[in-house]
């Protein structure tokens, strides 16, 4: 099978506290997961689970405590723009944050093709420009002469996709990109990450917590949790037939616009944070419904049930099959 | 130009700029003096305004309304290479050590710590001693440029810390921008206010010191400064004779630049101010 | 049914700038007509800059310049009696603000102190608002009000930052509700919260106003959230109530093409037909269209749209729409 990128045993900590009292938090915990051509893969869960530092890395931007990324056949390499025009870019989660708001935006576009040199000329250029914003329903007309302030949120997010479009990248990777647009234009900007794929084979690597938006436009999910991958599959076996305990919770706990499946029963939730990185064996141990003792020593194994990973004890009968 | 008009609008703007010009007026009157000032006694000792002499002449047998065009030019001159200077090692390091970060940050900071942490005037005032025969117009402007970055230094730092964590950052190196024209273009923006502010605060404090060390007998007396009037002034009794126009003088006329320099960096930094450009903008 | 806390009349707030000799006005609140009763969780939902964050500030009476109500009024019904909050005094909207309606902001951070243990922000909140003589009873009263509202008695020991945020929410809202306030305004409260934690203080939200008897005023953008927990919901548009009605009528039958877009974008699980956003963008306050404010957007445009801003049509006993689409030659004379 193909892979477009490859994440093996990523690891990533950071220390927290003072000189004295030291914490070591393992924000990304030994999680591999691969990416296919013109697939769209979410990484969901809640804050602090790790997905933005998982992106963060793959992205560049900050780097591993240990494992590798390969993208391309190639491994990554420390501060290498050929990275990216090898085909990876992003687009972030605050559309009005995104471009300066002094400058104007077109000028990331002219900055992004003078230097990758994409274009010989500034008709070329332009035409170029034209060619992606049309993509995503907006012309260079529309963008010409303006500042970040003078667009909607969603229309700055739509030519944030643009301009990462510039390069032809073979990845684009999102990080929460409909958090902060308002619901009633969410949707224009998640089908055009289904036209992306669908029309140009360009992957999205989907970061969310959104698991009803994932569920809509991902083909497969892996759910986080305190930088573990707990649960990874299709969408529908991970977000229909959830098997984890937490996917469970987190599936129970999305509000669903419909009325009459308002949440029943009470939930359990953490009181701190940081408590939960340092556990031992099971990090969900200690607000897991199904807990078992084996939970609070043991790391739970890593085991394929009925064709999604689970990583959780409960499925130790499948490890040997 | 537009720029210029909305300045203008701000009442304080307006007050500072023109009395600023008019100090320039003033100080470019110097050109036509009719006496060199590095010679005495050209004129009557002692004598009050007239309209022969608009402001008095001194006891060293100087013009003073003269004497002061000087004066005011050479302040002015000192002011701005301190200031210019300064400012352009302050942002270097401020936009260096903040963006980069380490090992050249905390090098950097070090340096500037050091600078902060010395007690500045007494080691300006020995530095001055040392040299002080050669003290003209430059040397000090470059001895206080020498002096005065290290805290702007650190604003700019903590500036750039604060906007390298912003996404805009990231979509720019996303776009292949290096380093030097990421700063230049994404932030050089957010920080010319505070260049400007600084500048401004930075010619005050210039002149102020200038003034402080030149009563001192720190500065080559010969030079006329501000400082160095006053010198003259205080050192031949001034106040106690009467002879009030000597001493008025410089201290009307460095009040007069203080208030006006406080007066633009005040407006100007507000009229920079990241989130009114923004409104701006918005309004078109 | 029951009687009515809280109403707005053509209540109109504007924002009125002056930006370098130009003046701008941002009509927030643009002619909002609210009934609001006792005992129900009463949501409005919109999109950021349609003037929800607005109106709940003209709603808490916590209005500061340049903000102005232009026209109409906001009264309160406090013991039997109609009070409009334009005649009241600075200090009687403070003790108001106080005791009557609590205000339940997005973050929790600006409301706890971030130096002195949760505890400590209790004392204060008490000494400042109770008499000396009841203050030890009262702070009694406040570990009881915790665990009653299922917190952990021992977060009063500990400082804010040592709770997650989903907790600093849950301590907030113990600390707006232990005075036993007849309305409760949230602000946004769960948008910044993951979906367990949300799930946590809606959970929260729903059991205080059980136990109280009290009307919340929810601001939210989440339709879920409203979904979830709201009797009635007002859908606000560019400063405007364009459609209110019972949360089973607003997703189960909305009328007005916005409501409608606005439900059907959200995507089901299970469901994975193509779902489409409202086209274009929301106007600016500052700068609205002539007539209904949504006609640029809306499919169904006709020419009347363009020129007037349609009144209330009551659908049914328990649902009105603003929109020319829905029982024409009713409009204005209804709601």
């Amino acid at each position: 099978m193909e892979k477009l990128l490859e994440v093996e045993d990523l690891t990533k900590t950071f220390t927290l506290g003072s000189v004295l009292s030291r914490v070591k938090i393992t924000a990304v915990d030994d999680i591999s997961f691969y990416i296919k051509p013109a697939e769209i893969f979410a990484l969901a869960g809640e804050s602090g689970c790790g997905k933005t530092t998982t992106a963060r890395i793959i992205m560049g931007f900050d780097h591993a405590s240990a494992g590798t990324i390969i993208h391309g056949g190639k491994k990554e390499a420390k501060n290498e723009k050929v990275w990216f025009t090898e085909g990876i870019q992003a687009i972030f989660q605050d559309p009005f944050g995104t471009f300066n708001p002094l400058r104007e935006v077109e000028r990331y576009f002219f900055e992004t093709i003078q230097n990758y040199k994409l274009a010989k000329s500034k008709q070329e250029a332009i035409a170029r420009i034209d060619a992606k914003l049309r993509l995503v329903g907006l012309t260079y007309e529309d963008l010409a002469g303006k500042y970040p302030s003078e667009f909607s949120g969603g229309q700055l997010q739509r030519i944030s996709i643009a301009r990462a479009l510039l390069t032809d990248p073979k990845l684009i990777i999102a990080d929460e990109p409909v958090s902060m647009v308002d619901a009633s234009l969410r949707m224009s900007i998640v089908n055009l990450f289904k036209k992306l794929r669908d029309e140009l084979g360009v992957s999205v690597l989907y970061i969310t917590h959104d698991l009803a938006t994932a569920y809509y436009v991902c083909d497969r999910i892996a759910i986080m949790f305190r930088g573990d991958i707990v649960e990874m599959g299709t969408v529908e076996q991970v977000l229909m037939t959830p098997k984890h305990p937490y996917t469970q919770l987190l599936r129970a706990s999305i509000p669903e616009a419909d009325t009459s499946r308002r949440w029943q029963g009470e939930i359990k939730l953490s009181d701190t944070e940081t408590d939960e990185y340092l556990r031992q064996g099971c990090r969900f141990a200690g607000r897991c419904p199904l807990v078992m003792d084996v939970c609070r020593t043991t790391t739970p194994p890593d085991v394929i049930v009925e064709g999604a990973h689970v990583s959780c004890h409960l499925y130790a009968d499948y490890a040997n099959s | 130009m537009k720029v210029f008009r909305d300045l203008l609008r701000d009442y304080r703007f307006f007050f500072g700029f023109w009395i600023l010009v008019l100090m320039l007026v003033f100080a470019s009157l110097s050109l036509f003096s009719p006496y060199d000032p590095g010679l005495w006694g050209e004129v009557p000792r002692d004598m009050r305004p007239s309209a022969e002499y608009w402001l008095g002449t001194d006891s060293n047998g100087q013009d003073i309304f003269w004497i002061a065009t000087f004066a005011v030019r050479n302040s002015l001159t000192i002011a701005l290479i301190a200031g210019l200077v300064s400012r352009l090692i302050a942002v270097t390091v401020g936009m260096v050590a903040g963006y980069l970060g380490g090992k050249s940050d905390r090098a950097l900071m070090f340096v500037s710590d050091s600078l902060l942490v010395i007690p500045l005037f007494l080691m300006i005032v020995m530095l001055a001693m040392l040299i002080r025969d050669s003290m003209g117009v430059v040397s000090l402007g470059l001895l206080l440029a020498i002096f005065g970055w290290a805290w702007d230094a650190r604003l700019i730092r903590s500036q750039i810390l604060s906007l390298r964590e912003r996404e805009f950052t990231k979509t720019a190196v996303l776009s292949g921008t290096g380093t030097m024209r990421l700063v230049l273009n994404e932030y050089m923006p957010y920080s010319t206010p505070l260049i400007f502010s600084t500048l401004i605060n930075n010619m005050a404090w210039a002149i102020g010191l200038e003034i402080t060390l030149a009563i001192l007998g720190l500065l080559d007396t010969s030079v006329p400064t501000l400082g160095t009037m006053l010198y003259w002034a205080i050192s031949y009794q001034a106040v106690l004779l009467g002879r009030w126009w000597w001493v008025l003088t410089p201290i009307v006329l460095s009040i007069l630049l203080f208030v006006a320099l406080y007066w633009l960096s005040v407006s100007i930094s507000e009229y920079l101010d990241p989130r009114r450009r923004i409104q701006r903008v918005g309004v078109g | 049914m029951e009687e009515i806390i809280l109403k707005t009349e053509g209540l109109k707030a504007f924002y009125v700038l002056d930006v370098y000799g130009k003046q701008k006005t941002v009509k927030a609140v643009n002619d909002v007509d609210l009934a609001i009763r006792e005992n129900e969780i009463y949501g409005i939902a919109g999109e950021s800059g349609c003037g929800k964050t607005t109106l709940l500030k003209t709603l808490a009476a916590a209005m500061e310049p340049p903000l102005r109500i232009v026209d109409g009024r906001v009264c309160y019904h406090i013991a039997g009696a109609d009070v409009d909050v334009s005649t009241l005094s600075q200090e009687e909207i403070r003790r108001l603000r106080l005791e009557y309606i609590a205000y339940v902001p997005q973050g929790s951070m600006s409301v706890l102190n971030p130096v002195a243990r949760i505890k400590d922000t209790y004392r204060d909140f008490i000494e400042s608002h109770i008499s000396t003589q009841q203050r030890d009873e009262a702070f009694l009263l406040a570990k009881e009000h915790i665990v009653e509202l299922g917190l952990p008695p021992k977060i009063l020991d500990a400082y804010p930052h040592q709770l997650s945020g989903g907790m600093r929410q849950r301590v907030t809202i113990a600390l707006a509700t232990l005075l036993k306030p007849r309305i409760i305004i949230g602000d946004e409260p769960t948008t910044a919260l993951d979906v367990v934690v949300q799930r946590g203080v809606v959970q929260l939200l729903k059991d205080v106003q059980r136990k109280l008897q009290n009307t919340i005023i929810l601001v939210t953008h989440d339709m879920g959230v409203h979904a979830n927990i709201a009797d009635r919901i007002g859908i606000m548009y560019a400063g405007k109530i364009v459609e209110e009605g019972s949360t089973d009528k607003i997703f189960g039958d909305p009328e007005h093409p916005y409501t409608q877009y606005l439900i059907n974008s959200l995507p089901k699980f299970g469901d994975k037909t193509p779902r489409e956003s409202v086209p274009g963008s929301p106007p600016s306050l500052a700068n609205l269209p002539p007539g209904c404010p949504f006609h640029p957007r809306c499919p169904h445009v006709k020419e009347i749209c363009k020129q007037e801003m349609p009144g209330f049509t009551q659908v049914e006993s328990n649902h009105k729409v603003a929109c020319w689409l829905v029982g024409e030659g009713e409009h204005g004379k209804a709601a």
